[in-house]
This record gives structure tokens, C-alpha cells and sequence, in this order.
């Protein structure tokens, strides 16, 4: 169990719903990880369109706590605005507020996103923020009233696992009561394992299962290495050592010679 | 009345955002709007009055990560 901003999840792992093969194998894949919060975004609906209705039925017959983004907004106001449409629509205070500031990387515009969590925490909004691994960021929006964040471990979509741990071990340790979600970067259940055996509370991942060939078999994958990651962090590991000890008693071994 | 709804020009004889929502066929609890990029909540939409070359946005859930 996992108490985040007073609400106890069952799962360590938070998923996204973008990029799976057909909304059957999205479902069948929510339920495999054993989730129980999902993103989703907002778009434009076509006229007399649908789309967005069975979208929505089917996530609602999930029974899982939506956290809705902000994904694709490049500036403060429409973040902010897509925050407010996102709260009527979804009915919750979650927010998953990205600022992009980079085409090409697609990591955060930190100083556009210290605003606009200001604006949205000031408005009765719980705050998600996706970030970089940058403590003094990471400062600067406590400051600004969020309860959580979520730095980036390597850019959105890459796959490249924890790129920069000193960083992340950094961040840990900095801020040791403050709820840390790894959100982007993951690619392979290693990966998710080694940042939550670093002591983070939760990952946020979407394409490593999305675009997996079997993404119900990966969704489960990340489902079983995030909880040994969390039970092996709790459980207190070994430090590396740079000698051999061995494991097998000495005392009383047989001499022959 | 000419309006931009979701980056498309139209000419409509509406005179509100609801009744622009209902000649343009979308409707839904699901559905958010906003103009001139500020939310206008769904009990605004009846007495919200539209004006020449406002930009409306109709968003609905969407697959996202």
C-alpha cells in the first residue's frame, strides 16, 4: 500500500493510456500491471464525434484514479487553461502538469512550470509536476505549494533507464519526506526496479509497456519489478564491497590435507 | 458570425457557446470548452455570448502518458 497525498493506492506504478495496439489490450494491460492510476489527456473532438466518449467509458470501467496532463502545452496559459478543462471534465484536482520547453528533447520549461504550478496550486490544484532532476527546480516548486514531484530520468519515450543516478540518488536524499515519482525515460523493468530500490516512492511510465510486443506481459513485468524494487529498498541491501567474503562458513570445514 | 472552433473557421448564426455546440452536433457531459483560451464551465455555456473571430476549443478525453 502507498499513501499519496492522503490516498492510499494499492501499486507502486502509475501508467499511462497513449500508444497501445487497441483499447482491449490498453485494458487488459491497466489490469495485468495492477495499477490503480492512469493517465489521460485531453484533445480536440470533432464534430459529432465520439471518440472521446468510448475513451472515456472504457477508462471509467477501469475503476482506477484518473491524473489527468497537461502533455504537449509549451506555455503557462495553456497549461493553465487545459488544467481548468481537465478539472471540470475528469472531476478531479490531479494534475499532471508538463510545460515542454524543447521540441527535440521534450523536457520541462522548469522556469514556465514554477509559474504555472504556483497558479494552479493557488487554485486549489494538486499538483503533479513533471521535471528534470534539478534540486534547486525541485525547491522551487515545494515553494510554490506542490506536494509531490515527478523528475524525469531520462526524455519521454527514449527508453534509456535512470541516465544520471547520482542525480536521482541526490534528489532522494535531499528531499527525504517529499513523495518522488519517476516519470519518463524508463525503458525495461530493470530500470524501474534500480530507481525504486533508490528509495523513490513510485514510476510513471507509458511507452516501455505501450510499445512492447506483448504489452500485457510487460505491464506485468513492470508491475513485479517495481514491487521488488520498493520491498528491496525496505528491506535494506547490501553495500557494495570491494573484496570477496565468503558465504559459506569456514569454521569447521574438513581438512583432507 | 464567422468563429474558429478547434482551428477550423466557421460562419454560424449562433449566438451562444451552447447553441454553437448544439448546431455544430457535439454534446456530452465528456466534452470541455474554452475561449479565447479561458475555461468557460459547462453551466456558463447556455448565457456565455460569443463574439465575431472568438476562438473556441472543444476538448474531449484522449489516450495520454
Amino acid at each position: 500500500m502507498f499513501d499519496l497525498l492522503g490516498t492510499t493506492l494499492p501499486s507502486r506504478l502509475l501508467l499511462g493510456t497513449a500508444q497501445y495496439p487497441s483499447p482491449a489490450i490498453l485494458a487488459d494491460a491497466v489490469k495485468a500491471s495492477g495499477t490503480s492510476v492512469v493517465t489521460v489527456s485531453l484533445r480536440r473532438e470533432m464534430a459529432g464525434g465520439r471518440a472521446g466518449e468510448q475513451f472515456w467509458s472504457l477508462i471509467r470501467s477501469l475503476g482506477v484514479r484518473i491524473l489527468p496532463n497537461t502533455a504537449g502545452c509549451h506555455s503557462v496559459r495553456e497549461a493553465v487553461t487545459t488544467a481548468n478543462m481537465a478539472r471540470e471534465v475528469f472531476g478531479t484536482n490531479w494534475i499532471k502538469l508538463e510545460v515542454i520547453g524543447n521540441h527535440d528533447t521534450l523536457q520541462p520549461d522548469v522556469f514556465g512550470l514554477v509559474e504555472a504550478a504556483r497558479i494552479l496550486c493557488e487554485d486549489g490544484f494538486a499538483v503533479f509536476p513533471y521535471t528534470t532532476d534539478d534540486l534547486v527546480v525541485a525547491e522551487r516548486l515545494l515553494g510554490a505549494g506542490c506536494k509531490v514531484l515527478m523528475p524525469w530520468c531520462a526524455p519521454i519515450g527514449s527508453a534509456l533507464g535512470p541516465v544520471n543516478i547520482m542525480a536521482l540518488r541526490s534528489m532522494r536524499g535531499h528531499f527525504p519526506d517529499v513523495p518522488l515519482i519517476v516519470d519518463a525515460g524508463l525503458g525495461r523493468p530493470s530500470h524501474a526496479a534500480t530507481v525504486m530500490e533508490l528509495g523513490f516512492n513510485a514510476v510513471l511510465l507509458n511507452t516501455a509497456v505501450a510499445r512492447a510486443a506483448d504489452p500485457v506481459g510487460m505491464a506485468r513485468a513492470f508491475g513485479k519489478a517495481v514491487e521488488a524494487g520498493r520491498e528491496a529498498f525496505s528491506s535494506g541491501m547490501l553495500e557494495p564491497r570491494d573484496v570477496a567474503v565468503p558465504s559459506t562458513p569456514t569454521i569447521g570445514r574438513a581438512v583432507f590435507s | 458570425m464567422k468563429l474558429m472552433v478547434n482551428g477550423e473557421a466557421h460562419e454560424v448564426a449562433a449566438t451562444t457557446l451552447a447553441e454553437l455546440l448544439a448546431a455544430l452536433d457535439y454534446e456530452g457531459d465528456w466534452l470541455a470548452t474554452a475561449v479565447n483560451s479561458d475555461l468557460v464551465h459547462k453551466a456558463s455555456r447556455a448565457e456565455f455570448r460569443l463574439s465575431d473571430g472568438d476562438r473556441i476549443e472543444i476538448l474531449s478525453p484522449m489516450q495520454g502518458g
